[in-house]
C-alpha cells in the first residue's frame, strides 16, 4: 500500500477513536460528576417519591455503562433520545438547528478565509514596513476581544451609530436565500472580525516561515522575479502550514458560533445548546456537545490529512 | 530592557484595575445592588456612567464587578498553572510511561474547545463560584501542560542538563538550578496570557447566564443585563464590554513585552 | 591586459545588529576590499568566520544576506557596474552571467520540487535553451559530476538523494545556463572528509572542463589550495594577503597566513604505554532503547594515565556512542568498562560520587553546555562545592586559580557565558571540569566548532594542562590533523567498529586496512597537485583491481 495511504487511514482511525473516546467522556464523565440529573430536572423542593419515579423513568438505575452503550448505539443508528424538559425528539430539534449554523459559520468563512490569506500575505510580503505594522496593530486589539464584546460594539456602531442593520437575526423556514442573507449579517460581521486576525496573523507567520528557506534565497539567487519566488517556490511549501491555520481557525469558529448566536437570538445549535444548559437537559447537551466535538475533530483530521497529502517526502518515499 | 510606551500603557492600566478591584468598597460611590437613580439615566456628576436598567449606578457596578472578574480569573489562572506546570514539568523529566499518560489525557482534553467541554459540565454541576474556578482552572492546565512540558524538554536536552546529571546533581538540583530558571519567563509571559483567557472564558460563560449568578456581578453577566440598553442608545450599556477588552488588551501588552524580553535575553550579547 | 571577468573596487558592507536591550548599531563587516578574476580563472577566498568572505561572494552577485547592505565601491561584472543595474538587470544577471553554489545544497533545494526542474529553471527562464536542450544539457553535467544514473537523476525530489549527490547537483545547477562566473560558498564543509574529496574532484573536474570562472569561498586553506589559481586571505572584512596559490601555500608573507598554513603543526611525542591503564573498555556492544540494531560492537580500547586516545569517525561511527556507553547515558548490552582499577557500573545513576568526579566530559557546543543564567564562577564553582564542599572565599580562590590556569585572568568570575567569546566558553568548561580533580576526561569534538587559529589555542592549553595535571584524554574527534596534533594513541571507528587500533605511530603507518587508507587518504594536504595525486592513485588502483 502506498504510505501516503496508510498514513491518511491510520488518521482516520485515530479521529474516530478520539471521537469514541470523547462520546465516552460526555457521557461517562458528566455521570460521574457530583450531581443528579433528577434532582437538577425536579429541583430542590421535588419528593422522593417523584425522584425515584423519574429515576426509574429515565432509567438511572441502570449501570452507567450499560446506558453508555445504549446511549452510544442509538447515536450511531441517529436516534438521539428525548429532551427531557419538552420531550422532542433531539435528533429532528438538531437537524433543524444544523443547517442554520453551518449556513452562518459557512458565510463567515467565505468572507474571513480569503481576506486573512489576502491580508496575511500583504503583511508577510511588507514584513517590518508600515502595512505590516497596521495590519499588526489593528489585528492585535481585535485579537483581545471575546465574541460578544465584539459583538456589541458592532450592533452599537452598526444600529445606532449608522443604523444600517437590525440588532436581531431572525431565520425561518421558508425564508429567501437574500433575505437570509441579510438578516445574518451582524452576526456574520462579528464571526469574521473575531476569526481574521488570528488566522491573518498565522497565515503571515507561515508565510515568513516558509520564506525564510534556504531554497527561497537559492531562487532569488537565481534571478526568479518575487512574484514567481513565492507562487512557484514558496507557495507548494506553503500549503500544508496555511490549510492548517485555516482549518484551526474554523474549527476556532465553531465556538464562537455559539456565543454569536446567543447574542443575536439567532435560532441555531450553539443557541439550541446554551438553552438547554440553562434547563439541565442532560441528553440534549450530550447529543449537541458531541455534534460539536465531532465538527470539531473532523475538522482536525482534515487539516492532518492535506498535511500528509501535501508533503513530497511522504508523496515521493525514497 | 527598557519599558516600551505600550508596556508602560499596559501595566499603568492593569495596575488601575487590581487596586479598584481591591479597594472597591472605598473606591466605589454607591453600594452593589441599591437601585439609586432612575431607569437608564444618562452619564451626569451625581452617575458618571449612567444608571442601567433598574436604575443602579454603573460606575458602582462596574467597580465591584471588576473585583469578582479579576479574582475568578486570577484563582482559575493561578490553579491551571499550579496543576499544569507540575504535571508537565513531571512529564518531561519523568519520561516514559507518566509522560505517555499525561500526555493522551490532555489529548483527549483538547481535542474538542474548552467552552463545549464547560458548557457539558456545567450542565451537571452546581453554579457556584468554586465550581467555576475549578472547571475553568483545569481545562486551561491543558496548554499549561503542553508548554511547560515542552519547555521543559527543549531544556532537558541541553548538554549542560547532561553536565549537570554526569556531575551526579539530585532531581532536585536539576529541576530548580538548571531547568526553572531557564523556563521561568516563557512561563511567566504565558500566565499573564493565560490571565486574559480566563478573564474571556469567565465573561463569556456569565454572559451566557452559566458564569457567575446573581446576587454576585461581574462584567460578563452585566454585559448582559444592560443588553437592552444598547436598543434605547445607551452607550453606557457598553460599559462593561468595554472594561473586558481595556483589561484584555493591557494584561496582553504586558505578556508581549515581558515575551519579547524573554526571547532576547536567550539570544544573550554576542550569542 | 584584457578587462578581468569580476572587478570588485574598493568595496564596503554594511550591517544592522541588533543588541538586546540596546539600540540597533551599523556596523561595518567589509572595509574597501578589492577582488577580481579573470576569464576562466579561480580565486579562493580564505578566513575564519566572521572574515567577510561570504559577504564579498554574495556581492557579486549585489545580494546581501538579512539585512545586509552593500554601501561603497563597484561590482563590475563583464564590464558594467551592476550596483547600478537595478532589480530588472539584477534578475537577468543572476542564474545567468553569475551563478551560485551553497553550503548546505540540502537545505537550499525546494523540497517540492524535482530536481531537474530545478536544475534548468534558470536556462529557461533566461531564454537559453529549448527544455530539450537544456535537459540534455543538464544529464550531461550530472554525468560529468559522476552522479549515478544521469539519464533518470533529474526525476528525484532532494530528500532522495544523500547530501553529497545534491552538493553535486547543485553544481550542476550552477553549471547548466553556461554562466561567466560560479560563486562557491563552502560547497564541501559540511560533507564528510572521505565524501569531500569526490565531490571536491568532480567540482574541480567540472571547472576545467566548461572553462568557467570561479570564486571559491572555504575555511580550509588545504582544500582551496587544490582548486584555485590565486588565493585572497581575508580576516576582519579586510584583505590580509593576495598571491598565486603556490606563493600563499610555500612562501606566505604575513603572520596570519603563515598562521593558517602552519596551524596543524603542533609538536607532541607519543607517549608510550604504562603498566596500568587508567580507562580499560572490553568488548563493549550497546544499543539504543527500542532498536534492533548494534550501535557499538564489541570494542575493546585502553587508555594510560597522562595520555590520549582519539578516536577517529565519520559522522554515524558511533564515536560520539562509546562516550555515552563509558559515561554510563547508554549502558552497554555486553561488555565491562574498568576505570582507575574499579568497575564500573554500567548505569551512570548507580556509580560513586569519586567515579563521577574523576571522569568528567567537555562538550563539542560550549554554547549549550552552560546554563546560560550561571555566571562563570557558579559553573566551575559548583563542583568544588559539589565534590569537595569548598565555600565562600576559599571557592572563589580556587576558581580565580582555575580561570588563570585556563589563562583567562581576572574580571570574567562574575559573567554571564552569553558574553564570551567561543574559545572563552570553551575554556570555562575545560575548566569545570578541571575543577574536578578527574583522572580522565573525555572531550566530544571540543575543537569542531571553532575557527582554526582559536581551536590551536584550545589543543596547546589541553596538552599543557596533561602535562601538569597528568590526566588523561578520550579525544572525539573527525578531524585527523587534530588527531596527528595530540594522541597518543589512536581507535579508527567505523560502523559501530573500531578498525584499526594502537599507538599513533602504528596506527598512522602502512600498510593500512581500506577504510583507514580511505579516510587518511581522503584528508586535504596543504600541497599543490595533492588532489590529482590522490584520484590518480586510486583510479590507477581501481584499474588494477
Amino acid at each position: 500500500m502506498h504510505p501516503i495511504l496508510k498514513l491518511v487511514i491510520q488518521r482516520l482511525a485515530l479521529g474516530l477513536l478520539l471521537l469514541l473516546a470523547i462520546s465516552a467522556v460526555i457521557f461517562l464523565g458528566v455521570e460521574a460528576l457530583p450531581g443528579d440529573t433528577a434532582q437538577a430536572i425536579l429541583g430542590q423542593s421535588a419528593t422522593p417519591q417523584a425522584l425515584a419515579n423519574l429515576r426509574e423513568q429515565m432509567g438511572l438505575n441502570d449501570p452507567a455503562l450499560t446506558r453508555y452503550f445504549h446511549w452510544l448505539g442509538g447515536v450511531v443508528t441517529g436516534d438521539l433520545g428525548k429532551s427531557l424538559t419538552n420531550g422532542t425528539d433531539i435528533a429532528t430539534a438538531i437537524g433543524q438547528r444544523l443547517g442554520n449554523t453551518l449556513f452562518l459559520a459557512g458565510c463567515a468563512a467565505v468572507i474571513a478565509v480569503p481576506l486573512a490569506l489576502t491580508l496575511g500575505l500583504i503583511a508577510a510580503r511588507y514584513a517590518g514596513k508600515w502595512p505590516d505594522k497596521l495590519i499588526s496593530a489593528v489585528t492585535l486589539t481585535t485579537i483581545s476581544l471575546p465574541e460578544f464584546v465584539a459583538a456589541y460594539f458592532v450592533i452599537y456602531l452598526l444600529t445606532q451609530v449608522f443604523p444600517i442593520f437590525q440588532p436581531v437575526a431572525m431565520v425561518f423556514p421558508g425564508m429567501g436565500f437574500w433575505a437570509k442573507l441579510n438578516a445574518v449579517a451582524l452576526p456574520v460581521i462579528v464571526l469574521v472580525m473575531v476569526v481574521l486576525a488570528h488566522m491573518m496573523r498565522m497565515t503571515r507567520a507561515a508565510i515568513l516561515n516558509v520564506m525564510q528557506s534556504a531554497y527561497i534565497e537559492t531562487a532569488e539567487l537565481k534571478g526568479v522575479p518575487p512574484m514567481q519566488v513565492i507562487w512557484r517556490h514558496a507557495f507548494p511549501n506553503a500549503i500544508a502550514p496555511i490549510v492548517q491555520v485555516v482549518v484551526l481557525n474554523l474549527a476556532y469558529l465553531v465556538v464562537g458560533v455559539v456565543v454569536v448566536e446567543v447574542v443575536f437570538g439567532y435560532n441555531a445549535l450553539g443557541q439550541y445548546l446554551v438553552d438547554h444548559v440553562t434547563k439541565r437537559d442532560l441528553p440534549v447537551v450530550q447529543a449537541v456537545g458531541l455534534v460539536f466535538a465531532a465538527v470539531y475533530i473532523g475538522l482536525n483530521i482534515f487539516a492532518d490529512v492535506v498535511a500528509i497529502i501535501a508533503n513530497p517526502r511522504l508523496r515521493h518515499p525514497k | 530592557m527598557k519599558l516600551t510606551l505600550a508596556a508602560t500603557i499596559g501595566i499603568c492600566l492593569t495596575a488601575a484595575f487590581v487596586l479598584s478591584a481591591i479597594f472597591a468598597p472605598w473606591i466605589a460611590p454607591y453600594p452593589l445592588d441599591a437601585a439609586v437613580g432612575g431607569v437608564w439615566e444618562q452619564p451626569s456628576a451625581q452617575y458618571w456612567l449612567g444608571t442601567d436598567t433598574i436604575g443602579r449606578d454603573i460606575l458602582s457596578r462596574l467597580i465591584y464587578g471588576g473585583r469578582i472578574t479579576i479574582f475568578v480569573a486570577l484563582a482559575a489562572s493561578v490553579l491551571a498553572f499550579s496543576l499544569g506546570s507540575f504535571f508537565g514539568f513531571l512529564a518531561a523529566v519523568r519520561g516514559g510511561m507518566v509522560d505517555s499518560i499525561l500526555s493522551r489525557i490532555v489529548d483527549l482534553m483538547m481535542a474538542i474547545p474548552s467552552l463545549i467541554v464547560a458548557l457539558v459540565v456545567l450542565s451537571v454541576l452546581p453554579l457556584n463560584l468554586t465550581v467555576l474556578i475549578l472547571v475553568m482552572g483545569v481545562l486551561d492546565s491543558t496548554r499549561v501542560f503542553r508548554l511547560s512540558r515542552a519547555v521543559a524538554m527543549d531544556i532537558a536536552v541541553m548538554d549542560y542538563v547532561e553536565a549537570a546529571k554526569l556531575r551526579g546533581e539530585g532531581q532536585a538540583w536539576v529541576i530548580f538550578r538548571e531547568i526553572l530558571p531557564n523556563a521561568l519567563s516563557p512561563l511567566v509571559a504565558e500566565f499573564g496570557l493565560r490571565f486574559i483567557f480566563a478573564v474571556l472564558f469567565i465573561s463569556t460563560l456569565s454572559f451566557l447566564g452559566l458564569g457567575v449568578q446573581p446576587p454576585l456581578a461581574d462584567w460578563g453577566g452585566m454585559v448582559k443585563e444592560n443588553k437592552d440598553g444598547l436598543i434605547y442608545g445607551r452607550s453606557a450599556a457598553l460599559m462593561p464590554a468595554a472594561a473586558i477588552a481595556a483589561l484584555a488588551i493591557s494584561v496582553n501588552l504586558v505578556a508581549d513585552w515581558v515575551l519579547s524580553r524573554t526571547t532576547s535575553l536567550k539570544g544573550g550579547r554576542g550569542g | 591586459m584584457a578587462d578581468p571577468l569580476l572587478d570588485i573596487r574598493n568595496l564596503k558592507i554594511e550591517a544592522t545588529v541588533y543588541p538586546p536591550g540596546e539600540k540597533p548599531q551599523d556596523i561595518t563587516i567589509v572595509h574597501g576590499v578589492s577582488v577580481s578574476v579573470e576569464k576562466g580563472k579561480v580565486l579562493g577566498l580564505i578566513g575564519e568566520s566572521g572574515a567577510g568572505k561570504s559577504t564579498i561572494g554574495l556581492s557579486a552577485m549585489a545580494y546581501g544576506r538579512g539585512g545586509v547592505r552593500i554601501t561603497g565601491g563597484e561590482v563590475m561584472v563583464n564590464g558594467r557596474d551592476i550596483l547600478k543595474i537595478g532589480a530588472g538587470g539584477l534578475r537577468k544577471l543572476r542564474g545567468h552571467e553569475v551563478t551560485y553554489v551553497a553550503q548546505s545544497a540540502a537545505a537550499s533545494f525546494n523540497p517540492a520540487k524535482k530536481l531537474m526542474e530545478q536544475v534548468i529553471e534558470t536556462t529557461l527562464r533566461h531564454g537559453l535553451a529549448s527544455r530539450d536542450e537544456a535537459e540534455k544539457r543538464a544529464v550531461m553535467l550530472f554525468g560529468k559530476l559522476g552522479l549515478p544514473n544521469p539519464e533518470t537523476f533529474g526525476d528525484r525530489y532532494p530528500h532522495q538523494v544523500s547530501g553529497g549527490q545534491l552538493q553535486r547537483a547543485m553544481t550542476a545547477m550552477a553549471l547548466c545556463p553556461k554562466p561567466d562566473l560560479v560563486i562557491f560558498d563552502e560547497p564541501t564543509t559540511a560533507l564528510d572528509v572521505t565524501t569531500q574529496i569526490d565531490v571536491l574532484a568532480a567540482i574541480k573536474e567540472a571547472i576545467q572542463d566548461t572553462g568557467v570562472a570561479a570564486l571559491y569561498i572555504t575555511h580550509d586553506l588545504a582544500v582551496v589550495a587544490q582548486v584555485a589559481d590565486h588565493i585572497m586571505v581575508l580576516r576582519h572584512g579586510k584583505k590580509v594577503e593576495y598571491g598565486d596559490t603556490r606563493q600563499i601555500i610555500e612562501a606566505p608573507r604575513q603572520d596570519y597566513t603563515r598562521a593558517l598554513v602552519s596551524v596543524r603543526s603542533i609538536e607532541h611525542e607519543e607517549k608510550q604505554p604504562t603498566a596500568d591503564p587508567v580507562l580499560r573498555v572490553e568488548n563493549v556492544t550497546a544499543r539504543y532503547r527500542g532498536t534492533a540494531f548494534d550501535v557499538l560492537k564489541n570494542i575493546s580500547v585502553e587508555l594510560h594515565p597522562g595520555q590520549t586516545l582519539a578516536v577517529v569517525g565519520e559522522s554515524g561511527s558511533g564515536k560520539s556512542t562509546l562516550a555515552r556507553a563509558i559515561t554510563g547515558l547508554l549502558p552497554p548490552s555486553r561488555g565491562r568498562i574498568t576505570f582507575a582499577g574499579r568497575e564500573l557500573s554500567a548505569e551512570q545513576t548507580a556509580r560513586s560520587r569519586d567515579d563521577l568526579r574523576e571522569l568528567q566530559m567537555i562538550y563539542q557546543m560550549a554554547d549549550t553546555a552552560m546554563n546560560p543564567r550561571h555566571t562563570v564562577g557558579t559553573i566551575i564553582g559548583r563542583p568544588l562545592e559539589f565534590y569537595f564542599g569548598l565555600k565562600g572565599e576559599e571557592k572563589r580562590k580556587r576558581v580565580q586559580e582555575l580561570l588563570d590556569e585556563i589563562e583567562m585572568g581576572k574580571g570574567f568570575l562574575d559573567r554571564y557565558p552569553a558574553e564570551l567569546s567561543g574559545g572563552q566558553k570553551q575554556r570555562v568548561c575545560i575548566a569545570r571540569s578541571l575543577a574536578a580533580k578527574p583522572k580522565m576526561i573525555i572531550c566530544d569534538e571540543v575543537t569542531s566548532a571553532l575557527d582554526p587559529l582559536v581551536a590551536d589555542g584550545i589543543l596547546k592549553l589541553l596538552l599543557d594542562l596533561q602535562k601538569i595535571e597528568n590526566v588523561a584524554y578520550l579525544f572525539i574527534t573527525h578531524d585527523l590533523a587534530t588527531v596527528r596534533a595530540i594522541a597518543d594513541s589512536i581507535a579508527v571507528m567505523y560502523r559501530g567498529e573500531v578498525v584499526r587500533y594502537g599507538p599513533k605511530s602504528d596506527v598512522l603507518a602502512p600498510p593500512f586496512d581500506a577504510y583507514t587508507d580511505l579516510l587518511l587518504s581522503s584528508v586535504p594536504e596543504m600541497k599543490l597537485g595533492w588532489l590529482e595525486e590522490v584520484i590518480a592513485g586510486r583510479r590507477m588502483e581501481s584499474a588494477g583491481n
